[in-house]
């Protein structure tokens, strides 16, 4: 039987917005759209838990459904719950090993060189594709060697000096793959005299939740949420976060979709745009050089849901001299780990055409996006640069 | 005009009606049926769909209580497919007269009936959203029962067999030879004629309409119409029955139905000229509403698709009584020690449950009187989808190309006709109905197999239209369908649809507040906004009119 709060599927007015606005049920028809796989098979869920259909893996939870949404149905929590009900008695090793981001990472920062020559090895990608179904066609995304948390280990001390200052949830990508992203935040925050913490953070759990380990990422929500609440709770001061994935987790998914409370931290997330965008508004800008570049803009899906696409936008108005061009809002179809997977890459890929195909006719000094796995995804299908807004201002702070 | 023979006739296609016509058809009995509307459009389709366990009737009626039991036994073996065995719960909230319970413990236990108290925590772990201050709770074989695929597969098994039925036909006359009835004279409405039938007995089984069809033959039948008012919920807020431990009365009785949950049922004379068209009253809403919170917190917060309300068939047979009081036993009247009127047996009263009991006892009677020995048969054949059980998780895996709520949908629905239904050919898996997963082939089916006249009739075989949208997205699609697979024009299509949404409308309306309105105002949008439908109805002629 359901509980009283997961009700929400009962509001649905069957309008069907939500699949016209599915970029999965557009491009494929093994997904019969988020509508079908959402509050009108729950009804039968109820009835009969044996009437999950398989066709709920399809979906790739951009969340693109439930901003569309008129009656507030959370559509893509609704499938994700079937889901992990139905992926949970499997041994998936593929699934395993992506959901494990920090596990992994942590070993493969030790021997990055290593490990990023055999993923780029044609032997090792036949490996992955033939056995863990990884598509063959996908760059795997590069590790930094060591991790941010041991860079930032000779920075704290610098970091008590200033008067006001935030918590900084860097999350896995930062950590392990690309810390030059940490770095820009923490040098745009001191810009406007502010100190930057971190704490003993585990992966926000999106990598769980999408791959069906929703206890491990119950746990992971509980441990983080925890050490936040201790880190903010005497200064009061805000959760910043680079990652719009990890933002969103943390200030709606856990109570959502993993049913843990985080009334402690919610009023404090923000994602570092909206953030910085505040700051900016309140105090002085920094002293900024013009860029003199055009940029493409694509705003990440994630980011849109959780109402924060906007400040990135203002924001990257406030760089001199960048000519900014925002793309037409589109999923871009990699949706973290789902677009890496053999059995989703054409769909992924078909997703992101016009994406690309935008893109290419702006033809762009730069692209900008707030989402590592867009990037990776938009990296691999044009011949653009992608990086994140963060870094484009810290390019533009003197 | 058209002339029809037979050896018996039957009025009414009813649970008892198709009953009587199927222990008619398996004792080898040539029988005709007219039904005035659609199979299960009356009383056996206005209820709550409980397969009674007994208990409600134990203190009162133990009569009823031991047939109910007897017959909740067959009907679990030869109806599997319309049954799905949920089981009971009496449960006494602290302001019920606590000592009830005990009462009725004792009382079950004398009819027979397998009850058993367990406890609290048991109960809340079976029913989460069951009020939890609950005190006693018992347990009681209850299940559900549906009304539609019963009636239906009856028919069907019945028309297999040889059987003829018309529905959308009327009797306009019953045919008297002296002191005898010898046929009926008929209108069907679809075909636009008039035609007689003649046979050797006929069976009124027309329930709370007998009344109507014997009064201008002279023959004097007495009914006592007492409406009884359900709502229906979005979804499935209790996975077994929930009963109120005390004395019968509003509100006190939850019954989970397919997707849908049931909160019934009010208890209410009507006077007998508002049979044809009767309406839920604001204040039985309130009261079910109220006394469902009580049960189950929960409804307060759900939306209610519907609300709907049925006819009991009661017969007067003395004084003023109160609707809950008369008994629901069953009345089986031979016209001749009655009215001196031969060959003419109405069976009557009784309840949904015990359809198949009052079919023996009528066709056992139509046996004596044509002079033919056979037994009933119906306590051992099982109905048309039930000979085997067909729902197990393995089952679902061989259905290519359809998705498992579509599978297990029409599973539910057509018990072992699925097969027919869900053959791996590509055309027609779409989605006709969303909210009930009704896919196209399951309408041509219905259509070609279940003697679906219109979208009306097909939403009581398949569900089309009952779920939260109320034909918003599933009632043009049928329409078109109509045309594609039955003999339908467009014009008539069109009608069918105008009538079919009429019909959906009716239910909606007295719940218009919260997500139904908004949903009712989406429905309007698409038909009234897009298709402009309330324009198409001018220049329609009125076809179906009475001679």
């Amino acid at each position: 039987m359901i509980k009283l709060e997961n009700i929400s599927f009962d509001h649905c007015i069957k309008c069907t917005i939500c699949t016209v606005y599915c970029p999965v049920a557009r491009v494929t028809n093994m997904y019969p759209g988020p509508k079908h796989s959402g509050p009108d098979a729950e009804r039968l869920r109820i009835k009969n838990p044996g009437l999950i259909d398989p066709s709920v893996k399809y979906c790739n939870n951009c969340k693109r459904c439930e901003i569309a949404c008129p009656s507030d149905v959370n559509i893509a929590t609704i499938i994700r719950n079937a889901d992990s009900k139905i992926s949970i008695k499997k041994i998936r090793i593929r699934d395993y090993i992506m959901s494990r981001t920090d596990f992994v990472g942590n070993l493969a920062t030790k021997v990055s060189t290593i490990i990023n020559a055999l993923n780029s090895s044609l032997p090792v990608k036949v490996f992955l594709d033939l056995f863990l179904k990884i598509s063959i066609k996908k760059t795997l995304p590069e590790y930094a060697y060591g991790t941010f948390r041991q860079w930032y280990k000779h920075q704290s001390k610098y970091q008590t000096s200033y008067k006001e200052n935030v918590v900084f949830f860097h999350g896995c990508y930062v950590n392990f793959n690309d810390h030059e992203l940490g770095k820009d935040a923490i040098k745009l925050l001191n810009s406007i005299n502010i100190g930057v913490f971190i704490t003993k953070e585990k992966c926000c759990g999106v990598p769980m939740i999408a791959n069906g380990y929703i206890k491990r990422a119950r746990k992971n929500a509980k441990h983080n949420i925890k050490t936040l609440t201790e880190a903010t709770k005497n200064k009061k001061s805000k959760i910043v976060v680079t990652s719009s994935t990890c933002a969103f987790a943390l200030k709606q998914e856990y109570p959502e979709l993993l049913g843990v409370k985080n009334d402690t931290i919610a009023d404090r997330i923000e994602y570092i745009t909206t953030y910085i965008y505040r700051k900016f508004r309140k105090c002085d800008t920094p002293p900024m050089k013009p860029l003199n570049i055009t940029a493409a803009y694509h705003p990440p899906c994630h980011l849109e849901r959780l109402g924060s696409a906007v400040y990135t936008k203002e924001l990257l108005k406030i760089i001199p001299g960048l000519n900014l061009k925002v793309l037409h809002s589109e999923c871009c179809g990699i949706s973290g780990t789902y677009g890496f997977k053999k059995e989703y890459y054409p769909i992924s890929q078909k997703i992101g055409e016009n994406l690309f195909r935008q893109i290419d006719s702006i033809n762009p000094d730069i692209v900008i996006t707030d989402c590592e796995t867009c990037k990776w995804q938009i990296e691999m299908n044009t011949s653009f640069e992608v990086v994140h807004p963060v870094t484009l201002l810290a390019r533009s702070i003197l | 005009m058209k002339k029809i023979e037979t050896d018996v006739i039957i009025i009414g296609g009813g649970a008892t009606g198709s009953g009587v016509l199927r222990d008619c058809t398996l004792r080898g009995i040539k029988a005709v049926l007219v039904e005035k509307d659609d199979i299960a459009s009356g009383t056996t389709g206005r209820n709550h769909g409980l397969l009674h366990s007994g208990a409600r009737y134990a203190t009162k009626d133990p009569v009823s209580a031991k047939e109910c039991i007897a017959e909740n036994r067959i009907l679990k073996k030869i109806a599997r497919h319309c049954i799905e065995d949920t089981g009971g719960l009496f449960v006494t909230l602290p302001e019920d007269d606590q000592g009830y319970h005990d009462m009725l413990v004792r009382d079950c236990l004398n009819a027979g009936i397998d009850c058993k108290e367990i406890s609290i925590k048991d109960a809340l772990r079976k029913e989460p959203n069951l009020n939890p201050s609950i005190r006693k709770a018992l347990k009681v074989p209850d299940a559900t029962i549906d009304p539609f695929r019963l009636a239906a597969s009856n028919i069907m098994d019945s028309v297999e067999r040889g059987a003829v039925v018309f529905t959308h036909t009327e009797i306009t006359q019953l045919i008297t030879n002296q002191n005898s009835l010898t046929g009926v004279r008929c209108f069907d409405r679809h075909r636009d004629e008039n035609f007689e039938i003649y046979g050797k007995v006929t069976v009124n089984a027309s329930g709370i309409w007998g009344q109507k069809i014997c009064e201008p033959a002279g023959i004097g039948l007495k009914m006592y119409p007492s409406k009884g008012s359900m709502l229906i919920i979005d979804y499935r807020i209790n996975n077994v029955v929930i009963n109120r431990c005390r004395k019968p009365s509003s509100g006190d009785i939850f019954v989970p139905g397919d997707t849908v949950s049931l909160i019934g049922t009010t208890s209410k004379k009507i006077s007998y000229d508002i049979i044809d068209e009767p309406v839920v009253d604001d204040d039985e809403i309130k009261i079910l509403l109220d006394e469902g919170e009580k049960l189950i917190p929960n409804v307060s917060k759900t939306r209610v698709l519907r609300a709907y309300c049925g006819i009991r068939p009661l017969v007067a047979l003395s004084g003023n009584m109160d609707g809950r009081d008369i008994s629901r036993g069953i009345i089986l009247i031979d016209h001749k020690e009655s009215d001196g009127i031969e060959n003419f047996i109405t069976i009557t009263g009784g309840k949904l449950m015990t359809y198949r009991l009052m079919a023996e006892k009528a066709t056992n009677l139509v046996c004596k009187k044509l002079n033919i020995k056979k037994k009933c048969l119906t306590r051992k054949t099982p109905i048309p989808g039930s000979e085997k059980i067909f729902f197990n998780k393995r089952k679902l895996k061989p259905f290519q190309g359809f998705s498992n709520s579509v599978v297990g949908s029409t599973i539910y629905r057509h018990g072992t006709r699925a097969e027919q239904i869900l053959q791996s050919n590509k055309k027609g898996s779409g989605l006709i109905c969303e909210c009930e997963m009704v896919t196209d082939r399951e309408v041509k089916y219905a259509i070609d197999n279940q003697l679906v006249k219109d979208i009306v009739d097909l939403r009581r075989r398949t569900r089309t239209g009952m779920g939260p949208c109320q034909g918003g997205q599933c009632a043009y699609r049928s329409a078109g369908l109509f045309t594609e697979y039955g003999e339908t024009k467009g014009e008539e299509a069109v009608k069918m649809l105008i009538d079919f949404l009429e019909e959906r409308w009716k239910g909606v309306k007295p719940t218009l507040w919260g997500d139904s309105l908004r949903e009712a105002e989406f429905t309007y949008w698409i038909y009234q906004g897009l298709f402009g439908i309330g324009n198409l109805t001018k220049g329609f002629g009125v076809k179906g009119k009475r001679e």
